[in-house]
């Protein structure tokens, strides 16, 4: 028996929360996308980037963070539209299933490039 | 690794090193790359699989005590190879394919290619300690050189794993270096600690 719903909220209604951070020689202003700078939420996004998907109890063991704490953060990203959760039933045990969608890579590829950019401009400097 | 994250946030949240954006910025990017190398660790071993292979060696080396002559106590390990080989591969298939993951994905290859040099060396040396007529070594021998492939190969796995392969090295030690019985000892290793480990596996990491 396998009862799924999908759930997957719209990207335009919660769009990426940004915080503006400048570099310390006042260049040109960063982009920083606060929801995945938050480590247990860049972790989530950085261990879903590697696989095409991971259950609840693979990033609770991953992470070795509580339930509690993996949900509040799965949902700030699922309501981001960085990542898509799936539940099912593996036989009765019910099984969660998560998954980073193309906005959540995008999203992890160009907090990347931003860390990447800060250090190289530091060094320039 | 997980305490290895965990060492990366306090870093990150220590109140007393004010740290610069760059170096921030190069912590995350490690804190990054952490994650993503702990998350590729294999988790596609099977405990349910350890568990079944543990019966059937618990059975062998019943089997195989009772065997008056070498032959027919060796004829029985290798048959009990070639069963536990196959029911750990087997089960570890299927859990990929419960998981939707492919036991030969790239880290389960990395395992896999880590693990079998250690067995062709286990292979060559039985062959030539049985020419030799040394065949009272072997339990020792197949116990250090199995522990150590399982310690190679778990280096690709979750934690647990290498741990298993260090108490295989230790029980080879052991029936090495004491008059123990061979038969009790392989009955301990490839019985005793394969059924405890598959259910840690199984309770920890699933299938």
């Amino acid at each position: 028996m396998a009862a799924s719903s999908q759930s997957t909220k719209s990207s335009t209604a919660h769009p990426s929360p940004t915080l503006k951070k400048a570099s310390s020689k006042g260049e040109a202003a960063t982009d920083l996308d606060k929801l995945i700078h938050e480590r247990t939420r860049l972790a989530l996004v950085s261990a879903l980037a590697t696989h095409p998907q991971l259950t609840f109890n693979d990033l609770k063991s991953l992470l070795a963070i509580s339930d509690g704490n993996l949900s509040a953060h799965a949902r700030k990203l699922e309501d981001a539209g960085y990542v898509d959760c799936a539940k099912s039933f593996d036989g009765r045990v019910p099984r969660t299933d998560y998954r980073l969608t193309n906005k959540g890579r995008l999203a992890l590829d160009k907090y990347i490039k931003h860390m990447e950019a800060l250090i190289a401009a530091m060094k320039n400097n | 690794m997980h305490r290895k994250l965990a060492n990366m946030n306090n870093h990150a949240k220590s109140p007393s090193k004010p740290v610069s954006l760059h170096q921030h910025a190069e912590d995350n990017l490690r804190f990054i790359r952490a994650t993503m190398e702990s998350a590729t660790a294999f988790t596609g071993v099977s405990g349910l699989g350890y568990c079944i292979a543990g019966l059937s060696a618990l059975l062998a080396s019943w089997l195989a005590s009772k065997q008056p002559d070498p032959s027919g106590w060796l004829a029985i390990w290798m048959m009990e190879l070639i069963l536990a080989g196959g029911i750990a591969f087997g089960m570890s298939t299927y859990k990929g394919i419960k998981q939707g993951r492919s036991f030969l994905s790239p880290s389960g290859r990395k395992l896999l290619f880590a693990f079998i040099p250690g067995m062709i060396v286990g292979g060559l040396i039985t062959l030539s300690f049985l020419l030799a007529g040394h065949i009272a070594l072997l339990p020792g021998i197949w116990l250090s050189i199995y522990g150590a492939a399982v310690m190679t190969a778990g280096a690709w796995s979750v934690r647990i794993v290498p741990i298993m392969g260090a108490l295989f090295l230790v029980l080879g030690a052991i029936t090495l270096l004491t008059p123990v019985s061979g038969d009790l000892m392989l009955a301990l290793g490839m019985g005793g600690l394969h059924i405890l480990f598959g259910i840690l596996i199984w309770r920890h990491h699933g299938g």
